[in-house]
């Protein structure tokens, strides 16, 4: 698959309560209208000077890829992370790497692709930009002048995130009916 | 050659040996969970399993309401009505129901406490400090949502086995030096991102002269190193406190100490200070008797990290018979952990009547409170510029509610003694 987006790029340890603040926990994500209400507080605990994340008047992000450093989604194991990211529309994050749960939540829920660069890109781009990102080939390509960032194997996990989650996954392999 | 972790996934897969890096579908035993993640476990293990379903093992589900309890909000109240309808539909015997006798509060201070944790046994939670429980020798990690609706229906996880990091923490432990200076210490060396999909194992004479609760204190901030879980062996103080509450059987198992592991770490204790974790990270350690110059606004005394009955005996030491000078929040973590307050004495005075006579704000009722902020009149949240020296676990920003209040992490000592004198404080300068 290949996402082309703008990309909106933060920085080394970026944690769940920047991703989604405590106060927004009582939305449950398997009830619609709260799922939708999650993706409009994506990235509402960043500090109040960083470009806003998601357009207030749609409740929807116009950014489609995140670029993070070092850590992202460190902190919480809220589900309400993933889940708040995918519903404002992000598809993909590509991170230097992950906290370990935020990363298993990314993949067991199918919400959002969690990449990891091989080397940071946090420099190489700025938020606005646009990139494609290549899911099979495991590239981002900076549209400006098109260079191309290589990103790491999805390695055991990979199956897991073809399926579109843990469920699909146990499904697939008739682990479950 | 296997590390105790190693042990017990392989013990819990079925295998005879498991190496690190592979990934295998383990047995759980216990699945935790509480009203802020509960509702959406349900809701996923309904939808994938139908509205009829049955949850695997009635008594290895527990379930904790302890984030969003004393609030006015609607949704709060809402979610713990989800979760009575489901335990009532499905007949679940470990259920801590908020305003009843039962409800206990904090749930990795509660689930210890009622006999739920026993070592070499494998407990997935859907919260990040579920590592606590790999103080009493068990393997406990924290889960989102669609994992734990994944375990309610099948009782399996697919995990992959963690490398393993030892901490070997040798030397006379002071009596001023806390299981949170130790670990704000070892975060502080290895950074947040330090054991990264690793288990931290704490091993060595100085853990074995720790009681059980400081040992939970360490385990329990083991994520804050981004590490799968914390573990320490079982040994007689770990085998006496799971006796003293429960009588379900369980078989402890212990590593083989040349069992390779990815790194080990050797610390003499009797050089350790007290110190905190500047904000807004848990690894920005510094002495506290070097931040003397940061004056504060509240101390906060709560949380599972730092809300147990030794955290309150700690605080309750330094404000014998002394006044704070600034806004002291007290939330125990449990309703064992409030009794403690009403009935634990220092001299012929209740730890409560102490901290009544020193100034503190009236003690609040068991729960999570502001240690993650939540719905905004959550007693002791943030709202303004409020610099506060917490006993809780993370000081990332808006972490207790508003962006523009920055957190020092720090022992109970060393809140107490700050609360005393308004500005960070090296509790030695009391005790």
């Amino acid at each position: 698959m290949k996402i082309s987006a703008k990309v909106y790029v933060v920085g080394d340890n970026i944690d769940t309560d920047n991703i989604i603040p405590a106060q927004y926990l009582n939305l449950v994500p398997t009830i619609p209208a709260e799922y939708e209400k999650l993706g409009s507080y994506a990235m509402a605990g960043l500090p109040d000077d960083a470009i806003p994340f998601v357009d207030k008047a749609t409740g929807k992000t116009p950014y489609g890829i995140l670029i993070a450093g070092r850590n992202f989604g460190c902190g919480s194991s809220r589900e309400h992370a993933p889940v708040a990211l995918g519903a404002a529309g992000c598809k993909a994050v590509v991170a230097e790497y992950y906290a370990r749960i935020y990363f298993r939540n990314s993949v067991s829920t199918g919400e959002v692709y969690p990449f990891e660069s091989v080397e940071s890109l946090v420099k190489e781009f700025k938020t606005g930009d646009e990139a494609t990102l290549d899911t099979v080939a495991g590239t981002l390509t900076r549209e400006s002048d098109g260079k191309v960032f290589r990103l790491k194997d999805l390695g055991a996990v990979a199956p897991v995130v073809e399926a579109g989650g843990m469920f699909a996954y146990a499904r697939k392999m008739h682990l479950i009916k | 050659m296997m590390t105790l972790t190693e042990k017990i996934l392989a013990r819990a897969a079925g295998k005879d040996v498991v190496k690190p890096g592979e990934n295998i579908w383990v047995n759980v035993n216990i699945l935790l969970t509480h009203d802020v993640c509960g509702p959406g476990t349900i809701g996923i293990f309904q939808r994938e399993f139908g509205k009829d379903a049955k949850v695997f093992d009635r008594e290895g589900i527990v379930i904790i309401p302890d984030h969003y309890i004393h609030t006015r909000d609607e949704k709060a109240h809402r979610n713990v009505d989800t979760l009575r309808a489901f335990v009532k539909e499905q007949g679940l015997p470990y259920f801590y129901d908020p305003g009843t006798k039962s409800y206990c509060g904090v749930c990795h201070v509660g689930l210890p406490e009622h006999g739920h944790v026993r070592p070499g046994e494998i407990i997935v939670g859907t919260d990040s400090h579920t590592c606590t429980h790999g103080a009493l020798g068990a393997f406990s990690t924290g889960i989102g949502n669609t994992d734990a609706g994944f375990v309610m229906g099948t009782g399996k996880i697919l995990l992959k086995v963690p490398e393993t990091i030892r901490f070997v923490l040798n030397g006379k432990l002071p009596e001023y030096i806390t299981g949170k200076d130790i670990i704000l210490r070892l975060i502080g060396d290895i950074g947040v991102g330090g054991a990264t999909y690793c288990a931290m194992e704490f091993s060595g004479e100085a853990i074995r002269e720790l009681s059980v609760e400081n040992r939970m204190t360490i385990c329990n901030m083991a994520v804050e190193a981004g590490a799968k879980n914390g573990i320490i062996e079982p040994d007689e103080k770990t085998l006496a406190y799971v006796r003293a509450r429960t009588d379900k059987p369980f078989e402890p198992l212990y590593g083989d100490p040349d069992a390779p592991v990815r790194q080990t770490l050797t610390y003499d204790v009797s050089t350790f200070v007290p110190c905190v974790a500047c904000p807004h990270t848990p690894d920005r350690y510094a002495p506290a008797a070097e931040k003397s110059d940061v004056k504060l606004d509240r101390a906060y005394i709560g949380s599972c990290t730092g809300g147990k009955i030794e955290d309150f005996e700690m605080a309750a030491r330094i404000l014998n018979g002394r006044k704070v000078s600034i806004d002291t929040f007290l939330v125990p973590a449990t309703g064992m952990v409030a009794e403690a307050l009403r009935t634990r004495k220092i001299g012929d005075k209740t730890w409560l009547q102490i901290f009544i006579d020193a100034g503190c704000l009236p003690v609040a009722a068991p729960s999570c409170a502001a240690c993650l902020g939540g719905p905004v009149d959550t007693f002791g949240r943030t709202h303004g510029n409020e610099v506060v020296i917490s006993t809780t676990n993370r000081n990332f920003i808006g972490r207790m509610g508003s962006k523009t209040a920055p957190i020092y992490l720090a022992s109970p000592f060393t809140a107490a003694a700050s609360a005393i004198t308004g500005r960070i404080t090296d509790p030695r300068e009391f005790l």
